[in-house]
């Protein structure tokens, strides 16, 4: 018989491939609903990348949230089951899953420059179809939508030509095709 | 109908209407209004615990045993923090119960008041919802709601917070009506496809078994009873997690007994080399599964569940069925009866032969000789001279549960209560607080362990004054047993901490309860010493003194595959037909 291990508990499972995935919530737009589903995630160990929340229908009190988690298959599953599970979830739809989504996120761009660098910054923001919201003689605050990853780029591109701060909303997804959320 | 009253005449009212006979509880400043509102009332009998982590477990035990809501009242702060540890247990065994919390008053909130917590916050990650009641319209909804929430889909606790200012305030009552909420719809009935498949795959399984857990306890006797007549149709082997027992008499031959850590060697083995599990109302939870990447490795697995949660949480499934046992077990009866194929009676003989191979090494095996009390010997003594009347067992927590669980032989559902999930020392006694108050007239038997029962061992003071005869079976080794077994065998002997120096007289601390005290040292009195504590129509503490180096065995070493057991030593010697290879495979 070989020695007994040490431990109460089975050792962790070998890592396995991580995936990102974009769930959508819908919520009873209730005190601490966004308690709950964060206490989720953070009582169970799961990762959040982004989380956006906001009420989307008045009369019936919903909200939606937008997260996205990363984890294995059988973890992403978990998480969607859990938040199932929490009485005031109407619904929760992995719009990765589902292949159909649409995501966007908004960023406001502050940069800060003279000369040369100011032009190349602003003829960047032009290509990434940026608008300007805000100017001083020093600086810009760009409002860029689009792909997470286009933001990002951008903001990479801004960098070496005085980036000073970033504001992002995280990340908003929606269904393509005639069918709601809460149409169930 | 409609009727104004006030708040805390809400609380009780709802109660009533939601058929509550008996609410276990602690008073204090911020629902003293509620107190009242009792003071005036006959309908439902007020519990004094002495403690609110006793007030939780009493209701457990209640719900347990009846298949009712356990109703627990308690104050603000400290009364409701000292709440959260049965909250908790009553979350991981899916008990039902309602926790009615008061409050500082709505004004005060997020002050720092006196007696103040923030008690959803601390709750919700302990009770299966929770309500903050901040207006007074919305009171009867709420407490209806909690009623609801606890007692259907995965049954659990509910707390619900209401301030003393909303205790106070009038309002229009309603009573219980359909239920509105939209978000919040537990799944009865079973994918019936998903079922056919799972049949299907039964029908033409060579060593099929099933693995029944608590769900099939929560789902009502009728799932009990399905189970029973699908296991006796199919002709399969079954065995149970801690939290099944009784759901499958154990005196049937189709029993293979408990398994997992503690498990029997045929439950185990059969778990490990089965082609087909059939698992129902059981979460694969790590006591049980072992070794994960080991676990039943050539299986296909159905799992049945009311909670999708559960279901690929720890172990892939093949057939996951998503739905209440009893109605899932219904489908499944009908289904067999009515399919052409059933497995071929060959095949599962030879299964069967082989279970009886591995019955025959006796893992339970003990042996009692001297002038000592082996622990194993006590409980099936204590189960001889039990087992042909109404009784009801709750347990603590260590050694002494296991024993019980190897030991005592559970016929009936809803006959055993022990915290299984959570593992809380303490629970037993005023669980059987809580049986007896169910059941006035049954036995009722707390096994414990002298560690354990010191951690609520006021609540025997509930016991007298309510004159519940429960009865307290402690097997005394003076150790914190399953600290030291696990000492012994994983930390080099070296006992920190896990010694007793000093416990009380257990018979002269029952006559100071005023309840009865009795001691137990040698094999020979023990018959009689059961029978004297089961005709004592008192509350009794049994002080029965066993061998303090007795381990619990078989054993899983954690992380280890269900074909890698440790067994007793008295078991082994039994084994005159093993290989050397099935040697090592112990």
């Amino acid at each position: 018989m070989n020695a007994p291990t040490t431990s109460h508990y089975p050792a962790a499972p070998t890592a396995q491939k991580q995936e990102s995935h974009t769930l959508s919530v819908l919520v009873d737009n209730e005190p601490g609903v966004l308690a709950r589903v964060i206490g989720l995630f953070a009582g169970r160990g799961y990762n959040i990348e982004s989380l956006t929340v906001s009420e989307t229908e008045h009369a019936k009190h919903l909200s939606l949230i937008t997260i996205v988690t990363t984890g294995t298959p059988m973890v992403i599953e978990q998480i969607k089951n859990q938040l199932d599970r929490l009485v005031p979830v109407h619904r929760v739809v992995d719009m990765t899953l589902t292949g159909r989504s649409i995501e966007r996120e908004l960023a406001m761009v502050k940069v800060k420059g003279k000369g040369e660098q100011r032009v190349e910054a602003l003829r960047l923001a032009d290509a990434f179809r940026a608008r300007v919201i805000d100017a001083t003689t020093e600086s810009f605050v760009f409002e860029i939508t689009g792909k997470s990853d286009k933001i990002d780029q951008f903001v990479e591109l801004m960098l070496p030509l005085g980036l000073v701060e970033v504001s992002r909303t995280g990340i908003a997804a929606i269904a393509r095709g005639p069918e709601g959320m809460s149409a169930r | 109908m409609t009727e104004e009253m006030t708040g805390a005449e809400m609380v009780i009212r709802a109660l009533a209407d939601q058929n509550v006979r008996h609410l276990f509880g602690y008073p204090g400043g911020a629902v003293l209004p509620i107190y009242d509102a009792i003071f005036a009332q006959n309908s439902v009998q007020h519990v004094l615990v002495r403690h609110e982590q006793g007030a939780v477990h009493a209701a457990e035990g209640y719900a347990r045993s009846t298949g009712k809501v356990g109703c627990v009242l308690v104050t603000s702060g400290p009364g409701a923090t000292n709440a959260v540890t049965g909250l908790t247990d009553a979350l991981c065994d899916s008990i039902p119960i309602v926790c009615i919390t008061g409050q500082v008053p709505t004004h005060l909130i997020g002050n720092d008041a006196f007696q103040e917590c923030d008690t959803v916050g601390i709750t919700r990650p302990c009770t299966k919802h929770n309500y903050l009641v901040k207006r007074i319209e919305d009171l009867p909804r709420v407490l209806h709601e909690a009623f609801h929430i606890a007692s259907t889909g995965r049954p659990g606790p509910v707390v619900v917070d209401i301030p003393k200012d909303i205790q106070f305030a009038k309002g229009v009552y309603s009573k219980p009506k359909d239920f509105p909420h939209t978000g919040y719809k537990p799944r009865l009935k079973g994918d019936i496809e998903k079922i056919k498949q799972a049949v299907e795959l039964m029908a033409n399984a060579k060593r099929p078994l099933f693995y029944t857990g608590g769900g099939v306890i929560n789902s009502g006797k009728a799932a009990s009873d399905l189970l029973r007549e699908l296991v006796k149709l199919t002709g399969f082997p079954i065995t149970s997690t801690l939290m099944g027992l009784g759901a499958f008499p154990a005196a049937d031959p189709q029993w293979m007994g408990m398994l997992g850590m503690h498990g029997t060697l045929e439950a185990n083995m059969a778990m490990h080399d089965c082609d087909v599990m059939i698992c129902i109302g059981a979460r694969f939870d790590d006591r049980i599964t072992g070794r994960l990447d080991a676990f039943a490795p050539g299986s296909k697995k159905i799992h049945v569940d009311i909670d999708a949660s559960s279901i690929n949480k720890n172990v892939k499934v093949d057939v996951p069925i998503i739905g209440d046992c009893a109605h899932v077990l219904e489908d499944m009866v009908r289904l067999w009866r009515t399919g052409a194929k059933h497995p071929d009676k060959k095949t599962l003989g030879d299964w069967w032969k082989q279970i009886d191979k591995w019955r025959a090494r006796k893992s339970l095996a003990y042996r009692q000789s001297g002038d000592i009390i082996k622990p194993q010997y006590a409980i099936q003594r204590l189960y001889e001279l039990t087992k042909d009347r109404d009784c009801y067992i709750t347990t603590e927590v260590g050694q002494h549960q296991m024993w019980a669980a190897q030991f005592y032989g559970f016929q009936e559902p809803n006959r055993w209560m022990t915290s299984g999930g959570l593992g809380t020392m303490g629970y037993g006694l005023p669980s059987s607080v809580g049986v007896q108050l169910a059941h006035p007239k049954s036995l009722v038997i707390d096994i414990a362990g002298e560690a354990s029962v010191l951690m609520t061992m006021q609540e025997l003071s509930t016991a007298v004054q309510y004159r519940l005869p429960i009865k307290i079976f402690i097997l005394n080794n003076r150790y914190m047993g399953m600290v030291r077994q696990w000492q012994e065998l994983l930390h080099g002997g070296r006992y920190s901490e896990s010694y007793s120096e000093a416990l009380p007289d257990f018979v002269k601390l029952a006559e100071a309860y005023h309840a009865h005290g009795i001691r137990c040292e040698k094999p020979g009195d023990l018959d009689r010493a059961i029978k004297e504590m089961i005709d004592v129509d008192k509350p009794v503490l049994f002080d029965c003194v066993v061998d303090p180096k007795e381990n619990c065995f078989p054993m899983i070493p954690s992380g280890r595959a269900h074909n890698e057991m440790i067994l007793g030593d008295a078991a082994e010697s039994l084994d005159s037909a093993i290989t050397e290879q099935g040697k090592v495979m112990v």
